[in-house]
């Protein structure tokens, strides 16, 4: 057992791969919680997709992919929020438009790349066994800034998300505020994607803070309940796809996903299982 | 255009006065002596997505005073609270909230939402909600402080929720969650009070204990503008009204509440008069934001 424990410390791409996953868990924990409160789930999902060409333009042009992917990431974010406030269109009907409109034009570029193979999986699924120092550096210095700029703004955060108009009417630039979290959703997403890849990304942002969301009612709790989660489901990811070699993305997200199950069972807010239990006893 | 008269000012605000409109003296400057006015709004029209929800109001609120609003709904009454608060940038005309422009003094100003457009549900206590009356004069970085803490802790003592002050507020009654956030808004210690619908829906108890709460915060100095649709409360309660259906009606005294011009001119059509009885038929709807599809035949005035 403590072998089977020791083994992936054993080698330098373990250490990594373990240290980039959980602080991975952490960021996605940490904006997530304010996410699913403003019911930002599916724009996550968007901004993943839309960091797919970003991401592919550095690939082949040899430049930076964390910039790559955070330049289309936050150009699309806030042309989503630019664009929702004046056309007289539903947000969730522009961010389909432009999510699919700019994962289309990743994929365009890339099949447009000679003998192009390899790589497209990493981006899409993640690999987070493969993730470089360098990489594990960018991924400490942006998830850094994104932490940082959350504890600035913290209160100001729950305040516009909860009231928006009382938040407006005391003196906070409400708009300001949101485009700065759809940019800290951007970059989130941006360091996330060697780790999870594009496709899962939306569920280490989601999960955690949603399975919170079931066990506590205070925001505090919810986030440290989402950073632990985070965290734990990073690590066990690593370790169940070193030990059974399956995708490391896929086993984040699926462990993740089991605790919100056993959440939505068990839990002692709204949990099903407790419900029905209440419900027979009622019905005695 | 809702009527011929439609687009004037009350009397006092620097428009002229017109024979239709009830005019008080008591609301003359002069009268008003060593005042100034909280609010001045002149010629402001304004609306949402092209189509106009107030067309010309001119409206002054001396500083000090306890003004209802009320008319019918999707009359505006939201739109100029929204307007005053800042929230809502005029198409035309001049606003001047406690001096400044708005939004220029915001951290002197408490606005609280309508309890339908509250999530109830969300993850926060009566002390989190009553904290944030705080976050504006606190600014980025800094934690609420001693000073803070006992503000809470006095509004919510104020409001009679210390029991109450852990508890999620999606377990609270209607009553208890308009307390919980009058204690916000006390907890910022605003020069003017912005409350849209405060009383309504809340039982008999908290409803008096709420008005108390504002007459005494007016009698401070402070300003309190509260929307309504409890004509009986605007009458018996407030200093003075406001009626307002896409333009200001009336606005004086509070006894205007009961003046049968006024009111049918408000409320146009909803007002039926039975053997000298007046009633109001209000209508179900609940927003001054007519949603897209509608057609309103004010529309083509304003585009």
């Amino acid at each position: 057992m403590i072998d089977a424990l020791l083994a992936p410390l054993q080698y330098e791409f373990g250490v990594r791969a373990l240290l980039a996953a959980a602080l991975v868990g952490v960021v996605c924990a940490v904006v997530g919680s304010y996410m699913v409160l403003r019911g930002l789930a599916f724009m996550g999902d968007a901004i993943s997709h839309a960091a797919f060409p970003g991401v592919v333009m550095a690939y082949l042009f040899g430049g930076s992919l964390y910039l790559g992917g955070a330049i289309a990431a936050v150009a699309t974010a806030l042309g989503i929020g630019w664009i929702s406030r004046r056309a007289h269109l539903r947000s969730d009907t522009i961010i389909g438009v432009l999510f699919a409109g700019m994962f289309g034009l990743g994929v365009a570029i890339y099949s447009a790349i000679p003998n192009y193979v390899g790589d497209l999986f990493g981006f899409l699924f993640g690999d987070v066994l493969g993730i470089g120092l360098g990489d594990l550096i960018g991924l400490a210095v942006l998830g850094g800034i994104v932490l940082v700029v959350i504890w600035a703004f913290w209160k100001e955060f729950l305040f516009a998300t909860f009231d928006p108009l009382g938040a407006g009417a005391s003196g906070l630039n409400v708009n300001a505020l949101d485009y700065l979290f759809l940019g800290l959703i951007a970059m989130t997403i941006v360091v996330s994607i060697q780790a999870v890849g594009i496709i899962l990304v939306v569920a280490m942002l989601t999960t955690p803070a949603a399975t919170a969301q079931l066990l506590t009612a205070r925001f505090g709790r919810l986030m440290a309940i989402a950073i632990a989660i985070g965290i734990a489901s990073g690590i066990a990811g690593i370790y169940v796809s070193f030990w059974l070699n399956l995708a490391s993305g896929a086993s984040i997200v699926l462990i993740q996903t089991a605790v919100f199950l056993l959440a939505l069972a068990l839990g002692p807010r709204n949990g099903l299982l407790r419900r029905r239990s209440v419900e027979a006893a009622g019905a005695r | 255009m809702t009527g011929p008269d439609a687009g004037d000012g009350h009397a006092g605000d620097g428009h002229g006065v017109d024979g239709h409109l009830v005019h008080h003296p008591g609301h003359d400057e002069g009268l008003h002596a060593g005042h100034h006015p909280a609010v001045v709004l002149s010629g402001v029209t304004v609306g949402y997505d092209g189509r106009a929800a107030l067309t010309d109001v001119s409206v002054t609120v001396e500083a000090g005073t306890i003004l209802a609003v009320f008319g019918p709904n999707g009359g505006g009454k939201s739109t100029f609270l929204k307007v005053v608060a800042g929230l809502l940038k005029p198409w035309s005309g001049r606003v001047q909230v406690l001096g400044a422009a708005p939004g220029g003094e915001a951290r002197r100003i408490a606005y609280v939402p309508q309890a339908e457009q509250v999530d109830w549900e969300f993850p926060v206590s009566v002390w989190d909600v009553v904290v944030m009356g705080r976050y504006a004069r606190l600014g980025p970085f800094r934690r609420p402080g001693a000073e803070d803490h006992r503000a809470v802790a006095d509004a919510l003592d104020l409001v009679g929720m210390t029991p109450n002050a852990q508890t999620q507020i999606g377990r609270l009654s209607g009553g208890q969650r308009r307390r919980a956030f009058l204690a916000r808004a006390l907890a910022a210690d605003p020069d003017l009070y912005l409350l849209d619908e405060p009383v309504t829906g809340v039982d008999p108890t908290t409803q008096e204990d709420l008005m108390r709460i504002l007459e005494a915060e007016a009698r401070r100095g402070k300003t309190v503008i509260a929307t309504t649709h409890d004509l009986a409360s605007a009458a018996e309660r407030f200093e003075d009204v406001l009626a307002i259906n896409r333009t200001v009606i009336a606005h004086g005294r509070s006894d205007l509440v009961l003046d049968r011009d006024v009111l049918s001119r408000t409320y146009g059509g909803h007002l039926l008069v039975v053997g000298g009885e007046t009633l109001l038929v209000d209508d179900p709807h609940h927003h001054d934001a007519p949603p897209g599809h509608e057609i309103h035949f004010h529309e083509e005035t304003h585009r």
